[in-house]
């Protein structure tokens, strides 16, 4: 097993807290629908959780519905919400676009942020309603949205705003999303919550047709037998990331110490940007990632080219394609993404594995020239 | 509650305990194991990947399937979504009739309404007053724009096991996809696929002492079902249902898997034999009290049961300290209409107000069916006796 762990954007560590409030979760068997004294018992973990996930968002628990995950919760929005017209960019995450392949996409700049004037452009020639999603703070790059302009034009236009904050939560301050946005999606497993749970996050007065239908829970907009201990995790992550965000930007620290010492060979994927402090992207020209990745392993370091979901496939990242990156570029991008255990050591470890597979492949490169 | 003030549990048909097995094998992934099983480029995520496919193998034995035909899914509620709403979505313009009892689950029920805004007629089959359906039913009912039977393999409430093998021949022969909800069957009843005919299959782990929050569809390959997804996304699980893995549920969901390929034999016989020393003491003590639907096509643990003239919310409120049961389905519990499962079995509003599910399961002890009689046989009387001088002030 590889020691050191760079890939939080794809998944985190269950926190202590998490653990902690999962265990105690363990010892109730009950359907948190069911009447009787276990059923309640179950419900009071869940209502609790709704609570604290409420919280951190600053919003009221009833607008809280709990999910499976983040793309479950993107997939209801986008195919949910009654609207004439979808609107998204091209760098959001597979289960946006993938959801609705009709949409039009606002292009971003070189360094991944979505060209508002493009996206106001789109807006003002559609007729009747239109759903924008755009997501917070992107999972390849880091790279954060303008959630506040782009939430003015949906203001003026009439239009209801989606953000998918899956990435941004746990990282910085949630209710910097919520004052802006319509509806949020959430996956608890991004910020030391477990995986298999979500949450859509929806103002009042926005409706949308349930994903899944049948017992009625969630107040009949998410049917399914409540995931108790996974709701519990949930709650007690996101209670942690309410104090926890203060310390996550720190983590710039780090981040820009490999930046800094790589500068000059590398290229840094929406490095002039403002972007989440934990997440660099990073090309070494000339060698494709997928060596890079295996080099890395074998260094014990685990990072990944690309989103965990499509690391399996050989296309080259739509992200970086959007913003201006040739394929053979995007193709040689490695993401590396920190977290609140991440250390200084591991950091050095990471440049040194880097700088080691760059002289290597150069020495390669001028033996076969 | 702590552990001392506990009152019996018997409602396992709305979830059941996590086995201790079961948690054992979860315990390692939900922490230094934590990787996500879609991460390709490191040794944290194969390693979970690893365990997903140990587990998919473990919940494809159990049903005789392929690994490769078991889907996960958040649990039965999103897998009959899925199952129903993308067989609609996929032959929506080219068939327009579906099939399907009337006993079946909310959510199956929910789904089959999606379809019907697609333009699918839907054709709802009446049960006898056992809750069996009719096979002949279907295959009369099944025409050449029909897309999906879906049968419940066993009943929620009552227990009641459907013919599937034999719905499966007859949508077999005609052609039809063959959907059945076998949320409540697995372990507790013989679940094979191949036997069964069947193209589509949900399964759910909390029922069968597993985890919350996580189920499976079966898709036959062979011949392959087609049905659209309900998630897009990351294109994981062979691009059928989007989203990472839950890898410690998916892992708690084969062992509780592979606990019932090794131990449902022996399992049933010990929990049929309490299931019917609490009917029988039951039967002893209370007069006026009826079983509902057939006892001979049954799962082992269930018995729903009516005591005449008695309130079934109230009978639950007196029960509340000593026997956790209810009077239906748990997602319904709340409401306070008579179950229409009931209802189809032809019971009077006021004689399906009167009954409650029962449920034995694995962890239930012999000396608690003693407690339970004891306690149930006393409320009734108790709340009988209260009508009584009600009706006569």
């Amino acid at each position: 097993m590889t020691a050191c762990y760079l890939d939080h954007n794809a998944t985190t560590p269950l926190g202590l807290p998490a653990q902690g409030a999962m265990a105690r979760a363990m010892e109730v068997t009950g359907n948190a629908s069911s009447v009787h004294g276990f059923g309640r018992e179950s419900r009071k973990i869940v209502e609790d959780a709704r609570a604290k996930v409420a919280e951190l968002a600053g919003i009221a628990p009833a607008n809280v519905i709990f999910t499976s995950g983040g793309s479950e919760a993107n997939n209801a929005i986008l195919r949910g919400v009654a609207a004439d017209t979808i609107i998204t960019s091209a760098v959001e995450h597979a289960s946006v676009l993938d959801a609705r392949p009709d949409a039009a996409r606002a292009p971003v700049d070189a360094d991944g942020v979505v060209d508002v004037d493009a996206l106001s452009a789109i807006l003002s020639k559609t007729d009747g309603r239109a759903l924008v999603s755009v997501m917070a703070a992107n999972n390849e790059t880091g790279v954060v949205q303008p959630v506040a302009e782009i939430s003015k034009l949906c203001k003026d236009a009439g239009a209801i705003l989606h953000v998918d904050a899956i990435q941004w939560a746990g990282k910085r301050p949630l209710f910097e999303i919520t004052a802006y946005a319509d509806v949020l999606t959430l996956s608890a497993h991004k910020f030391n919550g477990p995986s298999g749970v979500g949450a859509i996050l929806v103002k009042d007065g926005i409706a949308f047709e349930p994903l899944i239908k049948g017992g009625g829970q969630e107040r009949r907009r998410r049917a399914g037998t409540e995931n108790v201990i996974g709701v519990a995790g949930f709650g007690a992550a996101a209670e942690a990331a309410v104090n926890g965000v203060r310390d996550f930007g720190k983590l710039a620290e780090l981040r820009d110490r490999i930046e800094s010492e790589l500068a000059g060979d590398a290229k840094f994927y929406g490095g002039n940007a403002d972007r989440l402090a934990n997440t660099t992207c990073i090309g070494m020209p000339g060698v494709s990632a997928e060596t890079q990745v295996m080099a890395f392993d074998l260094a014990g370091i685990a990072v990944s080219a690309g989103s965990a979901c499509s690391s399996g496939k050989v296309e080259p990242s739509h992200v970086l394609i959007a913003m201006g990156a040739s394929k053979q570029e995007a193709a040689e991008a490695v993401r590396v993404s920190l977290g609140t255990s991440t250390t200084a050591e591991e950091v050095e470890k990471f440049i040194k594995a880097w700088r080691d597979l760059r002289a290597r492949t150069r020495k390669d490169a001028e033996a076969a020239a | 509650m702590s552990a001392e003030t506990h009152p019996l549990y018997l409602d396992y048909q709305a979830t059941t305990p996590v086995d201790q097995r079961v948690m054992d094998a979860m315990t390692p992934f939900f922490t230094e194991a934590f990787g996500n099983p879609h991460s390709t480029s490191h040794a944290y995520g194969w390693e979970a990947r690893d365990a997903v496919e140990g587990a998919r193998q473990q919940i494809a034995k159990m049903i005789n399937a392929d690994p490769r035909e078991v889907v996960f899914t958040s649990g039965a509620t999103e897998s009959n979504n899925m199952a129903i709403k993308g067989v609609a979505r996929f032959f929506e313009g080219r068939k327009s009739h579906m099939i399907a009892p009337v006993t079946e689950h909310k959510c199956v029920l929910e789904s089959l309404k999606y379809a019907q805004k697609l333009g699918y007629e839907i054709t709802w089959l009446p049960v006898a007053a056992d809750g069996l359906i009719d096979p002949d039913d279907i295959k009369a009912a099944i025409r050449d724009d029909t897309a999906l039977v879906s049968v419940m393999h066993v009943n929620n409430e009552i227990g009641t096991i459907q013919p599937v093998a034999e719905v499966g021949a007859i949508c077999r022969d005609k052609g039809v996809y063959f959907h059945t909800d076998a949320a409540q069957a697995a372990g507790k009843t013989a679940i094979d696929v191949q036997d069964m005919s069947v193209d589509l299959m949900s399964l759910s782990a909390h029922k069968m002492y597993g985890p919350m929050g996580i189920g499976a569809l079966y898709v036959r390959r062979k011949p392959r079902v087609r049905l659209e997804p309900l998630m897009d996304g990351g294109g994981q699980e062979r691009t059928m249902r989007s989203g990472t893995l839950p890898a410690p549920l998916v892992v708690g969901f084969g062992k509780a898997a592979d606990i019932v390929t090794n131990e449902r034999d022996t399992e049933t016989t010990r929990i049929r034999d309490l299931r019917d020393r609490l009917l029988k003491g039951l039967q002893q003590r209370v007069p006026d009290l009826y079983v509902n639907g057939s006892m001979e096509h049954r799962i082992a643990g269930n018995l729903s049961v009516g005591f005449k003239g008695i309130d079934s919310e109230a009978l639950m409120d007196a029960l509340k300290e000593r026997v956790a049961i209810s009077s239906g389905s748990a997602c319904t519990s709340a409401a306070v209409e008579p179950s229409y499962v009931l209802r189809a079995l032809g019971l009077s509003d006021e004689d399906a107000h009167a009954s409650v599910r029962l449920c034995v399961g694995r962890m239930t002890a012999p000396d608690e069916i003693e407690v339970a009689i004891e306690a149930i046989s006393e409320a009734v009387r108790t709340l009988r006796a209260d009508g009584t001088r009600a009706s006569v002030a």
